[in-house]
């Protein structure tokens, strides 16, 4: 699907990409992962033909500057800063929905899907939007289109735990179709890949396979048992939407597969409050959306 | 061409809703306003009265505050644009990238032309509904004269912002090459003249290679045909061009050095990095 090639990218006397070859095939959810600087978003805007480079980038074949629009159209792409656009959110999805060939229902209805209202947003700035309900617009723009290609730069950093888990089940459902999820941190994006990719100083250091567990859209119950009643707690938990007890010392709920270890990361937190901890049996998604 | 309808859609919407469209029109709205407050209507100066004498008056201000409204606002909004990381996700959208510059490019001259084309149609209309005589043939001209020159800064406007990477440089670039072309309307050409003895000829060819010059002196020929106030240079254009050849090249000049710019600055823009 992607073959990178001998690419190099250098500003000035800075070199950010070296000498870097990758292929990426079908059925590959890759994460990159790499510190500030590893050359993961310049990677990203190689691929699709914003940069010079020396060496090839080419997409199906298709060599990615030359054939910009093309490749472009079989790619939904989804920035790590949201663009400060002026501009309503209802010009800005009747732009991309007319650059893409599609009706602006298609983005529409993905963003009711992740609880955004269309009809209350679509005559706001989007630069005056919050930081989720414009990550939401950005992904519901990525893939209304249906691309062959997801490019997701930092895509779960302003997301809630509920938009994440919409998220996770609507990759899912992409089946095959290759994600390229870029982060720098694994733990943000581990459950959703089979493949990993780090970068340091634009190398490749480790490009590894993950144990692909299936489970991206599946939902863990869980129930969590305090040693007392805790506001911090409780505010952060409901977030997770999850519902507690009488008492507010028993919380049950459910949390998606591949959100396990920011999950872990949360309850880590309040480690000296948690007395128990439940984890039950996976349940897959099932088709019809319920 | 959807992508350029939908290019140039968006530069419009984006103008109107921009401070700086607000400040241009009131700009030009505000001059024809004055105009008329101070009866320049009414007056009579060198034999001009009525419309005719506002025209002038409009065009002489327009011709002072036009270029460097439109080299600003241009380079601004486009080098803020691609700073502020917009490029990156709007040119993430399959649009070619001659839809996205030329629909930008057609959706910039409409927001910069039509305020300053519809002060002066508003003043023509109002001034005919208080029974002044309509001036067709110059306000016809003022009108092509003022696209033209328009259109020339548009393009050098898009030129400075594909070369340059930062707004506050392209800014910098874009006051300089208007301060250039403004000195050379005259302060430069007098010293070329008196301290370099360059011949008259030499001079004058600079002068007419100065988009500025170019409509100056095109405006002041439709209310002075033999440019009298010119004085010994009138000879050399009059001899040269002719009364209608020097307005078709005052017409056609900036238009054509506005795309050539234009031009170029798609061809930077095409060839480096988008971003």
């Amino acid at each position: 699907m992607i073959t990178i090639d001998g690419v190099t990218k250098k500003f000035r006397k800075t070199t950010v990409l070296d000498n870097l070859s990758l292929d990426f095939g079908k059925g590959d959810r890759i994460a990159l992962i790499g510190s500030n600087g590893a050359g993961k978003t310049t990677l990203i805007r190689c691929i699709l033909g914003q940069y010079i480079h020396s060496g090839t980038v080419s997409v199906n074949g298709l060599e990615s500057r030359r054939n910009r629009e093309k490749i472009l159209g079989e790619i939904g792409f989804v920035p790590q800063i949201a663009p400060p656009l002026k501009m309503p959110v209802g010009e800005l999805l009747r732009f991309c929905a007319g650059t893409a060939g599609i009706g602006v229902e298609a983005i529409v209805s993905i963003c009711e899907h992740l609880e955004i209202e269309y009809d209350e947003f679509k005559k706001r700035p989007f630069n005056k939007l919050s930081g989720g309900q414009k990550q939401k617009i950005l992904i519901a723009i990525a893939m209304a289109r249906k691309p062959e290609l997801i490019i997701l730069d930092e895509p779960t950093a302003n997301l809630d735990p509920h938009a994440r888990q919409i998220l996770f089940e609507m990759l899912s459902e992409r089946g095959d179709l290759p994600v390229l999820i870029s982060s720098h941190r694994l733990e943000e994006v581990a459950g959703l890949v089979n493949r990993i990719i780090e970068l340091d100083r634009g190398r490749v250091v480790l490009d590894d396979a993950v144990e692909d567990g299936g489970e991206m859209s599946a939902r863990i119950d869980c129930r969590i048992t305090l040693a007392r009643t805790d506001d911090a707690f409780a505010n952060t938990i409901s977030g997770w939407k999850f519902s507690a007890d009488k008492n507010q010392t028993t919380w049950k709920g459910q949390v998606a597969g591949a959100d396990r270890l920011r999950f872990f990361g949360v309850l880590a937190r309040y480690s000296g409050l948690v007395d128990g901890l439940e984890m039950g049996s996976k349940q897959e998604k099932r088709g019809d959306g319920k | 061409m959807r992508g350029f309808w939908l290019a140039t859609r968006l530069d419009i919407s984006e103008s109107l809703r921009a401070r700086w469209f607000v400040l241009y029109s009131l700009v030009f709205g505000g001059i024809i306003v004055m105009l008329f407050m101070f009866g320049l209507t009414e007056s009579r100066v060198m034999g001009f009265t009525g419309l005719t004498r506002l025209l002038v008056t409009y065009i002489q201000i327009s011709m002072a505050v036009l270029p460097i409204f439109i080299l600003i606002t241009t380079v601004r909004s486009l080098a803020g644009d691609r700073e502020a990381g917009i490029y990156e996700y709007m040119l993430s959208q399959p649009i070619s990238l001659v839809a996205w510059y030329w629909g930008r490019f057609a959706g910039r001259f409409v927001a910069v032309f039509v305020p300053v084309f519809l002060a002066m149609a508003i003043a023509v209309l109002w001034g005919a509904m208080r029974g002044a005589e309509v001036p067709v043939y110059h306000f016809l001209w003022y009108s092509a004269l003022l696209l033209s020159l328009s259109f020339c800064f548009l393009g050098i406007g898009f030129f400075i912002s594909s070369l340059t990477r930062s707004s506050d440089v392209a800014q910098s670039a874009a006051f300089f090459v208007w301060l250039i072309l403004l000195l050379f309307l005259d302060l430069i050409l007098l010293g070329l003249i008196i301290r370099a003895q360059s011949a008259p000829g030499f001079v004058i060819s600079l002068a007419l290679a100065n988009p500025l010059q170019v409509f100056r002196t095109a405006a002041m020929m439709l209310f002075d045909p033999q440019l009298i106030m010119l004085g010994p240079s009138a000879w050399l254009i009059l001899d040269n061009f002719g009364k209608a050849g020097y307005l078709a090249w005052a017409l056609f000049y900036p238009f054509v050095l506005g795309l050539v710019f234009g031009g170029l600055g798609y061809f930077v823009f095409r060839r480096g990095d988008l971003p």
